[in-house]
């Protein structure tokens, strides 16, 4: 069973097992709007946890997603490279960025679980 | 609804028409502007070069001299006033002593009158600096009382042409009419057909709403507005240009008529004039970049060697191209559409080709 965790940057990461999925949230598309550009790691580059991985570009700005864990970059989604407009569309599921090898299996312990983000999110206002 | 640091902000009159159609709403030029409707950004920008787009630009300057003479304000700006004609209008430049641009801005000719519309964050100053010019000669009055809505798109005139008669399908491009309450020029800021109409603050939303309600017409936000203006290749001033800039490195030397190059007698005439005969170091340009990653405002352009040769003024995703689009200055050996040159964004120089403006072919009206 898939752990789903949440970052208060707005990135969500769901581990199996070694290996996790990272992407933003639907609540990060919806505050940034019309996604027109995706930069991604190198696969095999690194990772470190809070540091950016990638940038997220919207019609009007750049904004950075942050690594939620340290890790080696295992796959990366090129299909939002090619149609950035995928994490608009469907955030937690095509519009995934990036897949990483954790350092830390355990790394996922001290993140939101989807009612804490949940409820996160409702104080932001 | 309050926003953060909203309390000194104004309001257009269309605000709660605005907030009631879901607009984000953001600070701009001292106003709280709708920067885009649940829509979006790209279908606002796509809708408005497809059918029609209505704009609340309330925020900007109408003003209107009273009293003033084409010769006067040929005396602050360098286009050719005096060659208006009744019912007309141009694209100018206000301009400071060195040849700086103060503001651009649209002046017209209205029967005796003259008026200007010019940017909503420059238009205090602008009020000050036509005050200490024409003062005692002319009476210069902000219509704070009226609010400014643009229609914009192909659909345009025929939206238009069911509130304010069919008159208004064969205005020609960069003329005005008073139509009832409504005093309408056929201009914009988009590229494509359409007009700007003026009316009392008090009838403003009433006009929005009857707009709104043709099939055609999405509201549409400063995001896409933005946009737009920058496939057009139409500069935004404080961005593209500034009192740094002179109208011949920002590309814009065909504002100043024919007669005013042979007169002069505006503000900087001699730079100018010497600058159009022997053309300054830098140059206003377009830039595609090779890839998809945008280059925003503030990226250094670097030639293929890395050496910086200027900055992005303006850049950003145009919709209609589904690719990256920039202005900015360069030196002027790299101002040739085609010349090889490179945006850093990120800290990486990212390949990049000088592009004609506009980006997207205008579709100004033209009489058949």
């Amino acid at each position: 069973m898939p752990t789903l965790r949440f970052t208060k940057d707005h990135e969500w990461i769901r581990q199996d097992g070694e290996t996790a999925v990272i992407g933003i949230t639907d609540y990060a598309q919806q505050q940034l709007g019309d996604i027109v550009y995706v930069e991604l790691p190198e696969p095999g580059s690194r990772v470190e946890a809070g540091k950016e991985t990638a940038v997220v570009e919207s019609a009007k700005a750049a904004s950075e997603v942050y690594a939620p864990v340290s890790g080696e970059v295992v796959a990366v989604n090129a299909a939002i490279s090619d149609d950035p407009a995928k994490v608009n569309a469907d955030p937690m599921g095509e519009g995934w960025f990036l897949t990483v090898k954790l350092d830390d299996p355990s790394a996922l312990d001290g993140l939101m679980d989807e009612a804490a983000y949940e409820k996160f999110v409702a104080e932001q206002g | 609804m309050a926003v953060d640091g909203s309390t000194d902000l104004r309001q257009t009159p269309l605000h709660a028409l605005h907030v009631a159609l879901g607009a984000k709403m953001v600070p701009f030029a001292g106003y709280e502007m709708p920067v885009q409707y649940p829509t979006g950004i790209i279908t606002e920008h796509l809708h408005t070069r497809a059918k029609a787009g209505l704009f609340d630009v309330s925020h900007m300057g109408q003003v209107s001299l009273h009293g003033a003479t084409s010769a006067m304000l040929e005396t602050l700006v360098p286009g050719d006033i005096a060659g208006l004609a009744d019912g007309r209008m141009r694209y100018s430049l206000l301009l400071n002593d060195e040849g700086g641009i103060i503001d651009d801005l649209m002046a017209l000719r209205v029967g005796d009158g003259l008026q200007l519309v010019v940017n909503a964050a420059t238009k205090d100053g602008d009020v000050t600096h036509l005050r200490a010019r024409l003062g005692g000669k002319a009476d210069v009055e902000l219509h704070d009382d009226r609010a400014l809505l643009a229609l914009q798109g192909p659909e345009a005139a025929a939206v238009l042409s069911r509130v304010a008669g069919p008159g208004v399908t064969t205005m020609p491009f960069l003329s005005c009419a008073q139509v009832g309450e409504l005093f309408i020029t056929r201009s914009g800021y988009t590229g494509e057909d359409g007009f700007e109409i003026s009316v009392t603050a008090g009838r403003a939303v009433e006009l929005a709403e009857r707009l709104l309600a043709e099939p055609e017409v999405l509201p549409i936000g400063l995001g896409a507005r933005d946009t737009l203006r920058l496939e057009a290749g139409l500069c935004l001033y404080g961005h593209d240009i500034d009192e740094t800039t002179t109208p011949v490195a920002a590309g814009l030397a065909w504002t100043i008529g024919k007669r005013r190059r042979e007169q002069g007698g505006f503000p900087g005439a001699d730079r100018i004039l010497k600058e159009l005969a022997d053309p300054p170091a830098r140059r206003r340009i377009g830039i595609r970049p090779d890839g998809r990653a945008p280059a925003r405002e503030g990226s250094a352009i670097v030639d293929p060697q890395g050496n910086l040769i200027g900055e992005v003024t303006s850049g950003g995703f145009a919709p209609s191209l589904g690719a990256p689009i920039a202005m900015g200055y360069v030196a002027r050996r790299y101002s040739d559409p085609g010349t090889e040159l490179a945006v850093v964004v990120r800290d990486v120089a990212r390949p990049a080709r000088v592009a004609p403006m506009p980006f997207v072919p205008t579709r100004y009206y033209r009489a058949p």
